[in-house]
């Protein structure tokens, strides 16, 4: 479990990026919490920078699509998912579980 | 349509024969590759692919199972020969024919060399053969390197070269590159990205001739000076690979002639990709080749051109650590002026503007700030267009754009 930052500090539109290998992205997309890896599975880019549309964010590079609910790839040029990570808030803070390395989500 | 024959396993090939089958084209598909390799990504050639980072894997457009969803005829390593006069059988080298009912053209466009003999030493950097050579001789110890050209494959080639840790040089005719994509002020800002990652540029100096015997050993340029060489990487543009259609009925200049709906003189004949001239312009740019199969196929199946395709001009370059990113269409003469961080702390984000009107962007390392300007200019790019006019756009028919601009941009 990895605390993040202040969940007043990530505001309903807000991503922030966690330095973990590999690193992961966490999302408010309109006041629900998820957390996926931050890295494109297309090429190299960071999805935490990327365009947050309900619950759909989009690739900065090459405007992959990617579901923050479930980490699919929902429009080319992505076709590999993104790992899914469990995220809690405890006193105000917000937490992420990252997944195992197996698997997608926790 | 029984059968349709995409020419060309490219990226925009591929692209085709998967618009195929999801708009329901369920006949027999045949796609023929120059290249003994399956579909591969371009762009990470001049960058990850050559500093070793990552592998041929990586590059891969599609994997197994897609293949064979596609249910495609796969012909690698044969180059088609010619196109008959009503585009119903393809020729290929080896002295086969596809007899077709329409044929998708997709054969890109070719890396233009230097005149002269074959030196040993000497590369250019478009296909994966090309990038294996030159990674090859990278990874084998330092070199001296003198990058032929400032667009963008020479700066990234520079840039990954200098990475590995080779002295680098590159020459550009032009006072300064990439001038005729990011005018005067942009181009200057990415110049002074050579010099920050420890690259020599020699510009408004073209190069008179190779040196060398059997393996090159120096550049001679214009103004006699001579820069030792123990690799060359040229850099200096792309010809679209039109001539196995030379004595096909189609309009053949700089590219394949096709109307705004990638549709050729023959109406169950498209192109697209870097070998399509498509409403009078050619654009070499993965996004054009990855949104135009779409409206091609609609418009094959369909017999007729019913849809068109102007996607917004968009590229990027990863160079020295730095991303840059550009969209819209941009002319000689818009002001540019930077709206967000700073050219001096390496991110920030420039607009190009027009009368008022913003006509494309600029950013380096701004990624979010890009995209949103990225997408309002494809909104104002959707409404009924201005129309493409040599003359000078005048302010009351740019307005419509003007206000879509200044919306509140929703996140
Ligand atoms: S890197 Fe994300 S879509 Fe290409």
């Amino acid at each position: 479990m990895i605390p993040v930052c202040r969940l007043e500090d990530l505001p309903t539109g807000g991503s922030v990026r966690i330095d973990t290998a590999p690193p992961i992205a966490v999302f408010n997309a309109d006041g629900e919490l998820y957390a996926i890896d931050d890295t494109c599975t297309h090429q190299d880019a960071s999805l935490s920078e990327g365009w947050l549309e309900g619950c759909l964010v989009e690739c900065p590079l090459h405007e992959a699509s990617f579901d923050l609910r479930t980490g699919q790839p929902t429009c080319l040029p992505a076709r590999r998912p993104v790992r899914t990570h469990r995220v809690t808030v405890e006193d105000g803070v917000v937490h992420v579980h990252p997944a195992a390395e197996e698997g997608t989500a926790a | 349509m029984r059968t349709v024959t995409v020419v060309g396993a490219s990226l925009a090939g591929l692209y085709a024969a998967r618009e195929l089958r999801a708009q329901g084209f369920d006949g027999r598909l045949v796609i023929v590759g120059e290249e003994t390799h399956r579909p591969y990504d371009r762009p990470p050639l001049s960058k990850d692919f050559l500093t070793g980072k990552a592998d041929e894997d990586q590059l891969a457009l599609s994997d197994v199972d897609e293949t064979l969803e596609l249910g495609a005829e796969w012909m690698f390593g044969v180059r088609a020969r010619g196109l008959d006069a009503r585009g119903r059988t393809v020729l290929l080298e080896d002295g086969r024919t596809v007899s077709t009912d329409g044929v998708v053209i997709a054969t890109g466009a070719s890396a233009r060399r230097l005149p002269g003999p074959a030196l040993m030493g000497v590369h250019t950097l478009r296909t994966l053969d090309d990038a294996r050579s030159l990674r090859a001789e990278l990874l084998s110890g330092p070199r001296r390197v003198v990058v032929i050209g400032g667009g963008f494959i020479g700066a990234e080639t520079a840039s990954s070269c200098a990475g590995l840790g080779h002295s680098v040089t590159v020459v550009e005719a032009a006072p300064l590159p990439l001038l005729p994509q990011l005018g005067p002020e942009m181009a200057a800002v990415c110049a002074g990205l050579h010099h920050r990652g420890g690259v020599e540029l020699v510009t408004g100096v073209g190069v008179a001739a190779l040196r060398g015997d059997v393996a090159v050993n120096g550049v001679e340029l214009v103004d006699g000076r001579v820069l030792p060489a123990d690799v060359v990487v040229v850099g200096i543009g792309a010809v679209p690979n039109t001539g196995w259609l030379a004595g096909s009925t189609l309009a053949l200049h700089d590219g394949v002639l096709c109307d705004d709906g990638c549709v050729t003189a023959l109406p169950q004949v498209v192109a697209v990709g870097d070998v399509a001239r498509v409403g009078g312009a050619r654009a070499e740019h993965w996004t054009s080749a990855t949104a135009q199969p779409r409206v091609a196929v609609r418009n094959l199946l369909a017999g007729r051109t019913v849809e068109t395709v102007r996607p917004l001009p968009y590229f990027w370059s990863d160079q020295y650590g730095s991303r840059i990113q550009f969209a819209g269409r941009r002319r000689d003469g818009d002001l540019v002026r930077v709206v967000e961080g700073a050219v001096e702390d390496g991110s920030f984000l420039a607009l190009y503007e027009r009368d008022g009107v913003t006509t494309a962007a600029l950013a380096i390392d701004r990624p979010r700030p890009f995209t949103r300007v990225r997408r309002e200019l494809t909104r104002g790019d959707a409404r009924p267009a201005v129309p493409v006019a040599a003359e000078p756009v005048v302010a009351g028919v740019a307005e419509p754009v003007a206000q879509g601009f200044a919306e509140p941009m929703a996140l």
